[in-house]
């Protein structure tokens, strides 16, 4: 079934890029005592999480709530009897919630196909019943798709033993059901759902705000209504169309997260369906396919759940199954319980992503954390047997002394509450109790068959140097292959940097051969999940393998393991041949020829791609288990098949075949070798990647000098590969996916440039919007290389070609910058002559010949006549549109950084910080008037530099979530590049290295992301709020939902800006053209009636007036330019920023080079001056006076008639020009402003309370209730207090606010000095996020009856990106405590994984626990830890930090004095212990000192010893 | 990239020239040897720039940064190859080249340019000496034939590129040695000629047949070649002088640059040219008019030759020290430059134009001329005669290095009927083929006077557009 009222694909929207995440909880009674107050407590609980779910354009339509209970017998039995339905006893029957469509005669018959399933498969209808519904307070958008609704009743039939069984049977039912309705051609088929039908449950739930589920359905305040548990769900749905069956719960799971592998998780259990066969099942093939391809992530995970569960598995089995936790390199992880997860990964991939999952089978009820915690997931149980688990703390009212435990979940960690055993099943027990029913470990020791396992064999002959370069020619390598990607991953083991984005065409735009590896663009997380962090948080990912048949998956047996494993996927020869040696029938293997017959011509290659599926359908028939894919034959009549062709071609078509799981692909290549085509082959199915012909090269590579040094070629080898896999890795990350085994055949790319057809049958259902080449041009590419290396005659030059990807040159790849038009824009802006200018842009703008860009192909298609150009808006108008792009003081240097803010400024233009911070002598202006101030104050995941103060001085704040060099990933800062000027404004330490952390640790999900612009609007209410994303498919998705988190504005990036420096695959081979994200955006704003309140603006390689023209009419409002004012400034595209070697001065730090500076503000202004004026004779030509008027026009657009080149000939660019259909009233720009609600906020009391203090500085102290709705506490205070006082705020304890209550997320975020918050209760996430040098103290009530130090008080990531201040926490805090701080101290009693992650400044003292991970990426700043039992050392991430003993004498007082405070603030008995037993106790206290902070400590140590030697002597 | 620090560490150095006392006295090339280690260094001082502008400067489309990279990493024999992929004759540029490249290099913007030009001749030296230059003849041959009529630098490109496709080249040369332009009209101490004997050497192993003595449009009727060959190409240069026509030009004593040089490069390779045909400058005061690199080949051979005085003058103003705004980088600037020929004596002077000649007996005696100035007039720079500065100079000998203004019409371009352009050049497609089929042309002679960057790039495009025209298809380089 579909979802009726989701658009359908139009223009660039897609239905299937829908996103949602949330708020999500249970309440459940330990011993099963059913009531109906439970039920109103989940109730309760889900209208405190409000905020978390979303509406759309109308703020009473929501995006979706509901709840699942226990099946309300009680209350059904009552009600049936007045309907004359006679409901004997629970178990007897089974009931549905049913959305049907409101035309009477389609219920009919829909009701009547029900029921003869009903009675086909035995059971009988007892009856149906209309639900009372209320929908007086629905949105029009709810209303227009508000189903009838219905319960209905199904008896249960004799045969039927069990409650089990039953269970099947009204699975089997539904399942057919949903199957059958399409085919009956009952009209409005889509509105019929069923969202739950079972005789243990029942889902009340809709199109809903969380607020209006209780009055829509009146039978939720029945008080005959009871049950012991309740689950509910608040929805976030990036748009906003409407869908009553999209709300959470689903059948047996309500979900906040998303899963990132689902496309392979689809496809894989698809393929399996052939080998199901199951005792429980007799009838299986009659509900098949298990998952509905429409459905959403959730949907589609809750489908596999309850396969796994009718079939027989224990709910918590089938739960560890799907989201394992991180097995692989868990030091302290059980032997038994690593086999149960080794042993089930052969039978099946982890369904990936960022996930807190609640799970129910109405007898027991559960959640699990995905393997990063990448969702806040907190519990109380309470003295009276309840147990209330929810993305927050506070959604119920508890008293303290009620409270027995105040837990949180952890990352891949799973706890249960058994109603039949009356207790909570802990992680512990739960999966030691699963992990040791079967012999997993024997099973595993007898058939799983790892690689160094399998006998030596001969391995293929050592490389041929003489047909080498044949063959590199003939797999199209380039010098810049050997240069950039071979030589530096075989000598530095990672893959090299590359700097100023990439200005080369599109590979269907290119006139070079392209590699069929260049149509594809990676995809990646941004705001609706995290990236991970695959470097800090390494022991979450995995790159394990395992290659073979699967088994059964629903009746395993021990044989189902029997695979071959590998460590890492990419191979060495050796290996190869071991798998090639496989003869034993149950691994035996067969190599099927990737190659086709030079002499056929292009159209070889359809019918050889024939010959590989028959190959290979032949081979499976003849019981090949493992099938490697070779084109090791070429030769002169043989040329290579593009081995992503066929692996993806044979995947897919096995996956059709549903024979893929019967075998595992092994594929043996010439062509592989940058780490995109690795993750593209992967990401297509292949199990495991020879890349012979890479391996080979490398010898030569260093014998060419590509690699420096004396290196054994096995060496080289090692390194290259593990290159490979850290690159692999890393592009698996950027999407959130933390194994590679739930990568493979996830197919997390999309196509640029390639046809339907081709797509359908060899990369299904990969996105690829605008069409292109096929099959044929494919061929041509392919035989092009073939030619030139067995070439017929003389007189070609025998050597490979330059490449030109990364450095132009001649006879290479075509540049938009390049010696003309770099030469022309310098020249023309230096003197002013705009007769130049139009020489430039015509250079860059007329690729009729020389296509480089998608806006290359419009052309204008006026729809009035022209005007007078003096009639046009004025270029000074056109100003306030500009900005220069983000780049951080840091990568630029001060005089550039500097010079582009003057410029911007003296326009009204907008220059933007980047992520660095900003000096602040440039918040006030020069003696000349100019203002050194940039405008946009950017705000990234580093936090570097980020205060109160900082944010002030903002005109606009910018969230970066993703930049175009390299979405998805953080960046590093070499300490060599940290001068001291650079770690002033960061607020870090001279010297010492700086690592932004790939996500926002504070952005895991959309509604996070609106805590975050709630929290930068409080820190400056007068600033508007701007989010950068990338462009890629599904970014106008994530976009309407920025919109609707309340972003003023969207700025969408192309994937070839950047200027940073980046890793070459990200640079060149991730995001896609602003062109499509921006026409999708506007399209899927437009659609969702949200384009009215927000602002959108592009960059991306924006270099002339007519780039801004096409902007504007695809639905920009305002314009970025980052690389042609660099060029102005006299950057010379040297692509060295990374070096540190910029001979102009700008990419550099270097004093000596920074004198060589020549750009002038002037020049800047020159520029900006002359794309307005050519905007303006553009507006002219096209008959507009105002470019508000042209905004989204995309219908003055065409694209050119006469498109010759060959490739681009099957480009369709409609799509992009698409305009929805819309009322008239629909804006298609921004004309309203978003609704911060910031007048509702509680600081507004608290400014008002305090104006004294604000004003004169009186102290002033209050006493306030708190609850977990009143978010972001303290921040508008804080920033009326900066915004009078400046950096130093007011003296400590002026203001002093005492609250009781659970706080919002949040808390104190941002808060200066002079301000102190006192919490006596506990807190959500984010506490002290930014905290600037005010002071947070918690601690739990005084009547409390838990041990403070046993519990969790502060939530995830307390303490992120702090930069002074202290705070004093009696308590646990949870994950990612103090990550990024770079100032502040902190004192709490214990902590979750990853503790002052990428700390670099400030002090920690943790007297308790720490989780793992500690002090991953910690660059600075000291942490203490009270490690009592001695057991942490093997917690911590001893990448870059060292342990030592407590030993100096100021960090004894240190130590000592905070404890004391903390004692005084808090009460702390823990604290109170140690100092009790001080000094003694001291000795267990372990400082973790960063390696890097601990040399330039000592190196400053040494300096000043001397100079006070120096002194002395003197 | 070797040494991303280089141009930090590295100042330019480039070769010193002998001794101007002692290399008056001979015809040898004026430079010294330059320590390859110390060009290891200068070759550090390329930047391996993102956009490699010297490459863009550079018409052959030299691929400068990555020879420069293996010089550094004494990769000599890789450099070759580098160098010849792209440039049939380095030994001849390496020695004659203006280099725009070097005033396109980036580092020249605010630093002095690597001296790529020095790299290019120690790279091609190094290869000879090291006997790393062989022959490559065709595996295969087509059993085409091609004539190339002309073995200046564009002929001998077209010639060896098409020899290496496998097709029968034959090379005619009107002239008794082999080489045009670059035999006769580069005097030996800017380059000996050896070097070009060692080139005609390896082509002729490649297969190429040379033909002297044959002058194509008169010995042999160009439409009879084209019966004969299969394509033919003419690349006879642009060898019709501009002249001076004032009066007094028929005064004997007044010779064109092209019939003053080449006698004396004929009689240093052993050619027997009787003394009173013989052009010398000995014991006379010399007028040389241009300011150019025929002009100053011109004094520098004048000056070996024993001549009392040299004057050089130019009609056009003096060239500025330093890049004017409108010349910025990476334009070719033009600059006052000082080469060999200038430091071994002369004077030149600018702004002068010449009114008449005058003699005795048929002789010439003086020269008279005015100073001139340019003024703008509405936007356009228009000369004028500066009142009062007419002058008048004693001379025995005028040399009139003025330029050229294409190719001679009359003979094989006569013969063929190809078009031409408005300038008077042999018209060309993007293939280099002429309005005849089969008949391509390459060089000055489509060009216009130029560089013999030009016209080595100009032939190995239309050995491209020739072996295309004759397989159809091509696997030839565009530069």
């Amino acid at each position: 079934m579909g979802h009726p009222h989701l658009p359908p694909a139009q223009g660039l929207y897609r239905p299937e890029q829908e996103h949602d995440s949330c708020g999500v909880g249970f309440v459940v009674h330990l011993k099963g005592e059913r009531s109906h107050r439970l039920v109103d407590d989940g109730l309760s609980a889900l209208e405190h999480l409000n905020h978390r779910g979303a509406s759309g354009s109308e703020p009473n339509t929501g995006d979706g709530a509901g709840i699942l209970i226990q099946l309300p017998h009680e209350f059904f039995r009552h009600e049936c009897a007045q309907l004359g339905i006679r409901l004997l006893e629970a178990g007897s029957y089974g009931a549905g919630l049913f959305f049907a469509s409101r035309d009477p005669r389609a219920q009919a018959q829909a009701q009547a196909l029900f029921t003869a399933l009903v009675e086909e498969e035995g059971q009988h209808l007892l009856g149906w019943r209309t639900v009372p519904t209320n929908n007086a307070s629905l949105g029009q958008t709810a209303l227009d798709a508000e189903p009838a609704v219905f319960q209905v009743f199904v008896g249960r039939g004799a045969g039927v033993a069990t409650d089990d069984d039953f269970e099947r049977k009204l699975y089997i039912i539904r399942k057919r059901f949903e199957k059958s309705i399409d085919r009956w051609g009952i009209p409005n088929a889509d509105w019929f759902y069923f969202s739950s039908l079972s005789c243990r449950t029942f889902v009340y739930k809709g199109m809903l705000t969380a607020m209006q589920l209780r009055e829509y359905f009146p039978d939720l305040s029945n008080p005959l209504l009871v049950s012991a548990l309740a689950m509910f769900h608040s929805r976030f749905s990036t748009n906003t169309f409407p869908s009553w069956e999209l709300a959470h719960p689903y059948r047996m799971v309500a979900h906040n997260g998303e899963i990132n592998t689902l496309r392979g998780n689809r496809n894989w259990m698809a393929a399996r369906e052939a080998l199901f066969a199951s005792p429980q099942f007799e009838d299986i093939h009659k509900i098949l396919p298990i998952i509905d391809e429409k459905g959403s992530d959730t949907a589609s995970l809750d489908q596999a759940l309850e396969l796994l569960v009718l079939a027989g598995r224990p709910l918590a089995h089938a739960m560890m199954m799907l989201i394992p936790e991180a097995w692989q390199g868990h030091e302290s992880m059980s032997p038994e319980k690593k086999a149960f997860y080794e042993y089930h990964s052969c039978l099946m991939e982890p369904w990936d992503g960022p996930a807190s999952v609640a799970f129910t089978d109405g007898k027991n009820i559960g959640a699990v954390l995905d393997r990063n915690g990448l969702r806040p997931s907190r519990y109380y149980v309470t003295s009276d047997d309840m147990v209330i688990m929810a993305s927050e703390v506070g959604v119920l009212p508890v008293a303290p002394e009620k409270i027995v435990h105040k837990g949180r979940l952890q990352p891949g960690k799973m706890f249960l509450v058994s109603i039949e055993e009356g207790r909570i099943i802990d992680d512990a027990e739960l999966k030691s109790k699963l992990a040791t029913e079967r012999p997993y470990a024997e099973w595993l020791n007898r058939n799983l068959l790892p690689i160094d396992e399998i006998p030596e064999v001969e391995a293929p002959l050592a490389p041929d140097p003489d047909t080498l370069l044949k063959r590199q020619i003939a797999f199209g390598y380039s010098i810049e292959d050997l240069k950039y990607i071979l030589g530096p991953m075989a000598k530095n083991s990672e893959e090299s940097l590359g700097s100023m984005g990439t200005d080369t065409p599109l590979a269907v735009l290119s006139t070079r051969p392209q590699p069929l590896y260049n149509y594809f663009k990676q995809l990646f997380a941004q705001v609706t999940n995290p990236p991970l962090d695959a470097i800090r948080e390494e022991l979450v990912t995995s790159v394990k393998t395992v290659i073979g048949p699967e088994g059964n998956l629903l009746d395993p047996e021990p044989e189902s393991c029997h695979l071959v494993s590998l460590d890492i996927p990419f191979i060495d020869n050796e290996q190869l041949a071991k798998f090639k040696s496989l003869k034993d029938h149950a691994l035996q293997a067969t190599v099927i020829p990737m190659l086709f017959p030079a002499n056929a011509g292009p159209a070889g290659l359809g019918p050889a791609m024939q010959a590989v599926f028959e190959a290979a359908d032949e081979a499976i028939a003849n019981g090949a288990k493992i099938l490697i894919l070779s084109d090791r034959g070429i030769d002169a009549d043989n040329a290579p098949i593009p081995s992503l062709l066929a692996v993806a071609g044979l995947h897919n078509h096995l996956v059709r075949e549903k024979k893929r799981t019967q075998m595992g692909l092994v594929v043996e290549t010439g062509d592989a070798r940058e780490v995109h085509h690795f993750a593209l082959l992967i990401g297509y199915g292949a199990g495991a990647i020879n890349p012979y012909l890479a391996l080979d090269s490398l010898a030569q590579v260093q014998v060419d000098g590509y690699i420096e040094g004396d290196i054994a070629v096995d060496e080289l080898q090692a390194h290259y590969l593990k290159a490979i896999k850290k690159g692999v890795v890393k592009v698996m990350s950027k999407m959130g996916i933390s194994t590679i085994h739930s990568y493979r055949g996830a197919q997390i790319f999309e196509a640029i440039g390639l046809a339907e057809p081709f797509i359908d049958t060899y990369f299904t259902k990969t996105v690829s919007r605008i069409g292109g080449i096929g099959i044929d041009e494919i061929a041509i590419e392919a035989l092009s290389h073939h030619s030139r290396a067995f070439p017929a005659r003389d007189g070609g030059l025998h050597e490979l070609q330059w490449g030109g990807q990364y450095q132009w040159r001649r006879d290479g790849e075509f540049h938009l910058f390049n010696p003309d038009t770099v030469f022309k824009l310098q020249h023309a802006t230096r003197t002013g002559q705009y007769r130049i200018f139009r020489e430039y842009t015509q250079l860059v703008d007329d690729q009729a010949e020389r296509m480089c860009t998608l806006r290359g192909l419009f052309e204008f298609k006026p729809d009035r006549s022209p005007i007078p150009i003096e009639e046009v808006q004025s270029a000074e108008s056109l100003f306030t549109r500009f900005a220069t792009g983000a780049m951080s003081f840091g990568s630029i240097s001060a005089e550039a950084h500097e010079t582009l803010a003057i410029a911007m400024n003296r326009i009204g233009g907008k220059s933007n910080t980047g992520e660095g911070g900003e000096d602040r002598r440039r918040f006030t202006p020069d003696a000349n008037g100019d203002l050194r101030r940039s405008a946009i104050k950017q705000v990234a995941s580093g936090r570097f530099g980020v205060t109160s103060e900082y944010l002030v001085n903002a005109d606009e704040l910018q969230i970066k979530m993703a930049q175009g060099a390299k979405p998805g990933e953080g960046g590093q800062l070499m300490g060599s590049k940290v001068w001291p000027w650079i770690a002033e404004v960061r607020h870090t330490t001279a010297g010492v290295s700086l690592i932004s952390p790939p996500p926002h640790h504070d952005i895991y999900s959309i509604e996070d992301l609106a805590q975050l612009i709630h929290d930068l609007k409080n820190s400056n209410p007068l600033a508007r709020i701007s989010v950068k994303l990338v462009a890629e498919v599904g970014v106008g998705t994530v976009a309407a939902g920025v919109a609707k988190a309340k972003s003023d504005v969207v700025l969408i990036s192309g994937h070839d800006g950047g200027t940073g420096a980046s890793p070459l695959t990200s640079l060149k081979h991730a995001g896609a053209p602003w062109e499509l994200g921006l026409a999708e955006t506007q399209q899927t704003l437009v659609l969702n009636k949200l384009r009215d309140r927000i602002v959108v603006q592009v960059d991306g390689q924006m270099k002339t007036g007519r780039d801004v023209v096409v902007g504007a009419l695809l639905g920009a409002e305002e314009f970025g330019f980052a690389t042609a004012p660099l060029v102005v400034m006299g950057c010379v595209m040297m692509r060295v920023c990374h070096l540190d070697t910029c001979p102009v001065g700008i990419a550099t730090q270097n004093p000596a080079l920074r004198e060589k500076f020549a750009g002038r503000a002037e020049h800047i202004v020159n520029f900006f001056r002359f794309i307005a004026e050519e905007v303006r004779g553009y507006m002219a030509q096209l008959g507009f006076r105002n470019l508000d008027e042209m905004i989204g026009r995309s219908d003055l657009l065409d694209t050119r008639r006469a498109v010759n080149h060959w490739k681009a000939q099957g480009l369709d660019l409609s799509a992009i020009l698409y305009r929805p259909e819309m009322d008239a009233s629909v804006a298609t720009r921004r004309v309203n402003a978003q609704d911060h609600g910031l007048d509702r906020a509680l600081d507004n009391e608290l400014i008002e309370a305090c104006a004294k203090a604000l004003e004169t500085g009186e102290r002033v102290s209050l006493e306030l209730p708190i609850r977990n709705e009143n978010r972001t506490v303290g921040t508008m205070l804080g920033s009326t207090l900066t915004r009078k006082h400046g950096v130093n705020g007011l003296p400590d304890d002026t203001i002093s606010i005492k609250f009781s209550g659970s706080a919002g997320q949040s808390f104190g975020a941002f808060l200066p000095s002079g301000i102190t918050l006192r919490l006596e209760g506990d807190s959500n996430d984010y506490i002290g996020k930014g905290l600037s040098g005010g002071k947070l103290i918690v601690y739990p009530p005084a009547n409390s009856t838990f041990r403070p130090e046993d519990n969790i008080i502060v939530g995830n990531v307390a303490l992120y990106g702090a930069t002074s201040g202290a705070a004093f926490f009696r308590g646990i805090a949870g994950e990612r405590f103090m990550v990024r701080n770079s100032g502040a101290v902190g004192v709490v009693e214990g902590t979750g994984d990853h503790g002052c992650e990428y700390m670099t400044g400030g002090r920690a003292v943790i007297i308790g626990p720490t989780g793992r991970n500690f002090g991953a990426g910690m660059s600075g700043g000291i942490a203490y830890v009270f490690d009592e039992d001695g057991t942490f050392p093997s917690r911590c991430n001893l990448e870059m930090v060292g342990l030592e003993a407590l030993d100096e004498h100021e960090d004894l007082d240190l130590v000592q004095g905070l404890l004391k405070r903390h004692i005084e603030y808090t009460g702390s008995t823990v604290a109170t212990h140690i100092l009790q037993g001080w000094p003694e106790l001291a000795t267990k206290f372990v400082k973790v000192m960063p390696r890097e902070y601990r040399r330039v400590l000592n190196e400053a140590r040494a300096k000043t010893d001397s100079r006070e030697a120096a002194t002395a002597r003197g | 990239m070797a040494k991303p620090t280089g141009f930090m560490e590295f100042k330019r150095e480039t070769p010193t020239r002998r001794p101007v006392p002692q290399r008056v006295h001979d015809w040898l090339e004026v430079y010294e040897d330059f320590p390859v280690d110390h060009l290891k260094a200068q070759a550090a001082r390329c930047m391996d720039c993102g956009i490699p502008f010297c490459h863009q400067g550079c018409p052959l489309g030299n691929i400068i940064p990555d020879w420069n990279d293996l010089v550094y990493r004494d990769k000599w024999r890789d450099a070759i190859d580098r160098l010849h992929a792209t440039n049939n004759f380095p030994e001849f540029t390496g020695r004659l080249c203006p280099a725009p490249c070097e005033a396109a290099c980036v580092l020249g913007i605010n630093n002095d340019p690597v001296t790529i030009k020095q790299v290019e001749l120690t790279i091609v030296e190094h290869a000879f000496e090291s006997n790393w230059i062989l022959p490559e003849p065709a595996a295969k041959k087509t059993g085409k034939t091609v004539a190339v009529i002309g073995s200046g630098p564009a002929g001998l490109a077209v010639a060896q590129q098409l020899a290496r496709a496998g097709h029968g080249v034959t090379v005619f040369e009107r002239d008794s040695r082999i080489g045009g332009l670059l035999r006769y009209g580069i005097p030996d101490f800017k380059m000996e000629k050896k070097y070009i004997d060692r080139r005609i050497a390896q082509m002729e192993a490649e297969g190429v047949i040379f033909k002297a003595n044959v002058n194509i449009g008169r010995d042999i009727d160009a439409r009879e070649l084209l019966a004969q060959f299969d394509a033919i190409c003419l690349t006879g240069g642009a060898t019709h002088p501009r002249n001076l026509e004032v009066p007094g030009r028929e005064l004997d004593g007044v010779h064109f640059a092209m019939d003053y040089l080449p006698m004396q490069n004929k009689r240093n390779a052993g050619d027997e040219i009787p003394s009173e045909s013989f052009i010398s400058a000995k014991g006379k005061r010399v007028i040389i008019l241009g300011g150019g690199d025929t002009g100053a080949d011109c004094l520098g051979t004048a000056l070996r030759q024993g001549a009392t005085e040299v004057l050089q003058y130019e009609i056009l103003p003096k060239p500025p020290e330093n890049r004017a705004p409108e010349n910025p980088w990476p334009t070719y600037p033009a600059l006052y430059r000082v080469s060999s020929a200038h430091e071994e004596g002369g004077t030149r002077e600018y702004s002068v134009m010449t009114k008449s000649l005058s003699g005795e007996n048929g002789k010439l005696t003086h020269l008279n001329a005015v100073h001139v100035e340019f003024v703008d007039e509405g936007g356009r720079q228009v000369m004028r005669e500066v009142a009062g500065s007419e002058f008048s100079e004693d001379v025995q000998l005028l040399l009139l290095a003025m330029g050229f203004l294409g190719p001679e019409k009359y003979g094989m371009i006569e013969q063929l009927g190809v078009e031409l352009t408005e300038r008077g050049n042999v018209m060309a497609d993007e293939n280099k083929m002429t309005s005849i089929p089969g008949v391509f042309t390459a060089g000055d002679m489509t060009r216009g006077q130029s560089l013999i960057v030009w016209a080595i790039a100009e032939g190995r495009a239309a050995a491209r557009g020739i072996d295309q025209y004759l397989m159809g298809e091509t696997l030839l380089p565009l530069n």
